[in-house]
């Protein structure tokens, strides 16, 4: 075995793309394991405990380092190769000046900053920035000083910058969408991991990615569409940032003359911040529907039910929006539309009042608040449900290797244990791919819930991927059931139909709402247990 | 509280967005049909919160303003040449009247690199304070002479730069704020003093330099009334020259105008033959008072508080200082880098002396390097490309606080060198300014063995900025 590595000095490539570098090299014959990392000592300490740090060469946190470990030289070397291949495939798109021409035309060379950027696009309204959380406040803030509203999808910004920019876009009238913000739609255009949607009446303020992708993906699917969709961030509902965000999406949205029903999506938010945000979105004469997952519903009804619609899923959400979006006159609480989750989760609560299931219920999840969801329900119905993000302290999970399981689980792959170094699962299916073999091996396992988020951003097939894996599990028996909530389009890249017809064929049962999925997998642990019990 | 945004507002057609980070958001974006610009970004250098503070500090940008103002009103005038020791205060000062300048911050003997070193001798045998090599070590040893930058006394010399009392400097007056600058005469090229190198064939030279060259050249400057070098300068940058690294057409330009006088108040024909022949086969010899010019325009801007230009890039040869016009006299170091270029045969990177010399004050003040685009032929010396010529000067842009229209460069439409280097600009940007530079040999000397491109150490700039930011937070 043979560890080679690569310095190029003063070279700066994101993250994302030198992950995906750095698995496209692991595909490679003879190679073991690779990285493709900037040499910051947090990113070399990652390496040393991977067992991939080169010894002898020097770099530092500007430089970029390629290392690959092969089982032979060979292998080493052409892996750099293509490396170097796939970096120059990687910049970004400008004209290149031939050798030796002496051209007086304007420069070819990408802007080294956002200002010279926007002092050669001066018609820019949007900066996308994604740049390591610690750089981040320091470009939003020169976007929001250059007057561009800005789409912050960096984590990792203090708290205090957080408020400090989002007080400076309030100053400037700018919306600041984020930090930790990863979907929005603005007049038709996607931003970030999104689904392509039609226009409609129906406009998003959300918190979660996930969450929001899964409420416009339904919405889209019932035939109705989106308006405008504003990511606020995680933490835009937080006592200390006072959902300066989500107000801002609001008033937008109050004014803007295509939304006519509002959907806030989050998780609980703050009392007092709540409370805000209720008042200002009940405020105008649109209809509203609260999507608030783990919020004590009732408690949320009875105080504000009168106003809003108190939705308990995303997937309530999506339909008691596209339904308020139809009736003519002003939303009345005597209108709440009935909900169909509501009623299949009661008929689901009486089977397992008076049986009990010995299979585990497995969720290997790309997105946080889906997992997140699934937990809800399938906590509602069978008691604990482990794992990295518990509902409750006691049910975390402490085993990251998944080889010896508690009892339910739902993993949010997405979480930041897993993330680290290597690409959001949306884009990255690899690790959950390897966990989705190990859980399947568990004879105590009976359902596995996957999901599989499509739209921008995301893979590029993933039922290229899954499929096969499924397919082959399917192939060993019926256990464990593999059921996966796909949240998607027609109108996404993927295209929603020709995702789910190949994961049916490959065994997988299919469903587009995740609330509907997490429950029926609940009904398949049942059935199984039903049709023979444990094999 | 300002109005919420409407959604017209927000995302007019078309949609145009500004990407900085991953280029998966620009690549779907593209996809949907918007218009993407993709920044190069790099992460910034220093404390990104602190850098965020000083770029939104308006007393910063008020004070560049004056700073870059005062550089551009500069005139530097060449109006004599006399010896060093009635200029230079501490040769009337040091005791037992050993002192030196030399090119950089500030260094001891003992951290000195080998050029340096050897120029050091060879003023010790100029002077007389030594019959040989061993005494003029040993004179340097024991610590009797005083070394002092150039730059504290408003002096500039190439490579060591090494002025000792009795060589004859040039001086250079700013007509506007009063100022005077000086750099002693330029002795060519091959064996040579600012190379480390002391045969006698060199102090020889350096004699007749002090007895007939300043002279003459006093007298002519005198009958002339002065030379105005912003003018010559402009000129010769439409000429092909970049005021650093090429200085043949400032040459031209300084001998057509200097010699009728040196005809006229010259002593002997055969002397004013000897001092024509001099410059005339130097293309170098215009790099002196290039530097002497450049040095005016950036002590003019000098000790503005809080602003953030750079008026002192400088290097010995080990250290490479940086000076700010808000910071006052204070150095920030970094070591010197290593020159990317080309070589002389027979010489390779082994051979060469880290980067050297007090001429990137010509960089300082908008030339060299940050006019290569008007100096496309230079780019053979270097090796590169036209095209990277004008990349070059581009990339300047973006770190300097204006441009400089009287030193304009026909193949960017006549735009104004870039001018006025701010040190938050090159940490945001983490790109640290771009030079010209002749590559020295390390061992004392043997003289020049190549050219190229260099660049100081960010480390002058992050320390320069976080000095920036605790002064702006004490007041």
């Amino acid at each position: 075995m043979v560890i080679q590595a690569q310095v190029r000095r003063r070279t700066y490539v994101d993250s994302i793309t030198l992950m995906q570098i750095a698995t496209a090299l692991k595909r490679l014959p003879g190679v073991e394991n690779a990285a493709a990392v900037m040499a910051t000592e947090a990113n070399l300490q990652l390496l040393a405990e991977a067992g991939l740090h080169p010894g002898g060469v020097t770099a530092g946190a500007e430089d970029l380092l390629l290392v690959v470990k092969a089982t032979i030289p060979e292998a080493a070397e052409q892996a750099l190769q293509a490396a170097e291949e796939l970096l120059t495939a990687r910049q970004p798109k400008q004209t290149l000046l031939h050798d030796g021409e002496f051209s007086l035309a304007a420069s070819t060379q990408p802007p080294h900053s956002l200002e010279e950027a926007v002092r050669r696009q001066p018609e820019a309204r949007l900066a996308m920035i994604s740049v390591p959380g610690p750089y981040a406040a320091l470009e939003a803030e020169l976007a929001l000083r250059t007057g561009l509203h800005v789409f912050l999808f960096s984590d990792n910004v203090p708290l205090q910058e957080e408020i400090a920019l989002k007080q400076l876009a309030q100053q400037r009238g700018l919306l600041l969408m984020g930090p930790d913000c990863g979907t929005a739609l603005l007049n038709g255009v996607g931003l970030g991991f999104v689904n392509v949607v039609p226009r409609g009446p129906i406009g998003i303020v959300g918190a979660s990615g996930t969450g929001i992708q899964q409420v416009m993906s339904l919405i889209a699917q019932q035939g109705s569409g989106v308006s405008q969709v504003i990511g606020s961030g995680g933490r835009d509902l937080s006592r200390e940032v006072g959902a300066l965000t989500t107000l801002a999406g609001i008033r937008l949205l109050l004014e803007d003359e295509d939304t006519r029903v509002i959907v806030l999506v989050s998780k609980p938010p703050a009392p007092e911040v709540a409370a805000r945000v209720i008042e200002e979105a009940a405020s105008g004469s649109k209809a509203v529907v609260t999507c608030f997952l783990g919020a004590d519903h009732e408690a949320l009804e009875q105080r504000y039910g009168s106003r809003v619609v108190v939705a308990r899923t995303l997937t309530d959400a999506a339909t008691l929006a596209v339904q308020l979006a139809a009736t003519p006159a002003s939303y009345h609480a005597a209108t709440t539309p009935a909900s169909a989750i509501a009623a299949r989760l009661e008929r689901l609560r009486q089977t397992c009042a008076v049986s009990s299931a010995s299979g585990y219920l497995v969720g290997l999840f790309a997105g946080g608040t889906l997992c997140d969801e699934a937990m809800q329900l399938w906590s509602t119905l069978l008691g604990p449900v482990y794992s990295n993000i518990p509902l409750e302290p006691a049910w975390r999970l402490r085993e990251s290797s998944l080889t010896a399981l508690p009892g339910h689980c739902a993993i949010d792959f997405g979480a930041d244990e897993y993330t680290r170094g290597r690409p959001h699962p949306m884009i990255d299916p690899s690790l959950r791919l390897q966990a989705l073999e190990t859980v399947a091996d568990n004879p105590r396992v009976s359902v596995v819930l996957l999901d599989l988020v499509l739209g921008y951003c995301a893979h590029p097939d993933p039922a290229a991927i899954y499929a096969p894996v499924i397919a082959g599990l399917h192939r060993r028996g019926p256990r464990p059931a593999i059921v996966v909530s796909l949240c998607g389009t027609e109108g996404d890249p993927q295209r929603l139909s020709a995702q789910a017809a190949r994961l049916q064929e490959a065994g997988a049962t299919v469903l587009t709402s995740n609330a509907e999925a997490a429950l029926h997998c609940v009904q398949l642990l049942y059935e199984q247990e039903e049709s023979g019990g444990l094999a | 509280m300002v109005s919420p945004s409407t959604p017209e507002q927000l995302s007019p057609s078309p949609f145009t967005v500004i990407n900085v980070g991953a280029e998966l958001f620009a690549e779907a974006l593209r996809a949907q049909g918007v218009t993407v610009t993709s920044v190069a970004w790099r992460p910034p250098a220093g404390d990104p919160a602190a850098l965020a503070r000083l770029l939104a500090d308006p007393a910063i940008d008020r004070a560049n303003e004056i700073a870059v103002g005062r550089m551009l009103a500069a005139e530097p005038v060449l109006v004599d040449v006399q010896p060093a020791r009635t200029l230079i205060p501490l040769f009337r000062e040091a005791e037992g009247g050993y002192a030196l300048l030399h090119a950089g911050p500030p260094i001891s003997w003992e951290r000195m690199c080998g050029p340096m070193r050897g120029a050091i001798i060879g003023a010790c045998l100029y002077e007389g304070w030594a019959g040989n090599e061993e005494e003029a070590t040993q004179l340097a040893e024991t610590g009797r002479i005083t070394f002092a930058p150039c730059h504290h006394y408003h002096a500039v010399g190439p490579m060591a730069g090494i002025v000792s009392p009795s060589m004859p400097l040039l001086i250079v007056e700013d007509r506007v704020h009063g100022n005077r600058t000086f750099a002693p005469l330029n002795e060519g090229l091959g064996k040579v003093l600012r190379y480390g190198a002391y045969a006698p064939e060199v102090i020889e030279r350096l004699r007749w330099m002090q007895e007939v060259l300043g002279p003459a050249l006093s007298r002519a400057l005198r009958h002339i009334g002065g030379l105005d070098l912003r003018s010559l300068l402009a000129q010769a940058l439409q000429m092909g020259d970049e005021g650093h690294n090429r200085n043949k057409a400032a040459t031209s330009l300084f001998l057509r105008q200097l010699a009728p006088a040196l005809v006229e108040t010259g002593t002997s024909s055969a002397e004013t033959a000897s001092v024509l022949r001099f410059i005339a086969s130097n293309d170098h010899f215009h790099l002196n008072p290039s530097m002497a010019a450049a040095k005016a325009m950036t002590l003019a801007g000098s000790n503005v508080p809080n602003s953030s230009v750079v008026v002192t890039m400088a290097r010995n040869g080990v250290d490479f200082g940086i000076r700010v016009s808000g910071l006052g006299e204070r150095w920030f170091v970094g070591p010197a880098q290593s020159i990317q270029g080309l070589y002389f045969a027979g010489f390779g990177p082994e051979d060469a002396n880290p980067d050297i010399g007090d001429s990137a004050i010509t960089e300082t003040a908008g030339l060299g390097a940050f006019a290569m685009a008007g100096a496309p032929a230079i780019v053979q010396f270097i090796g590169g490309t036209p095209a990277d010529a004008l990349r070059y000067t581009r990339e300047m842009y973006a770190l300097t606080v204006t441009t400089n229209p009287q030193f304009s460069l026909p193949p960017l439409n006549f735009q104004g060198t870039p001018t006025g280097i701010d040190i938050r600009q090159v940490c945001r940007l983490n790109l640290p300014p771009v030079i010209n530079t002749g590559i020295a040999h390390r061992l004392p000397g043997i003289g020049q063995v190549g050219a190229g491109i260099v660049h100081p150490p960010m480390e002058c700039f992050i320390s320069a900025l976080q000095a920036l930011a605790d002064s702006r937070q004490t007041t």
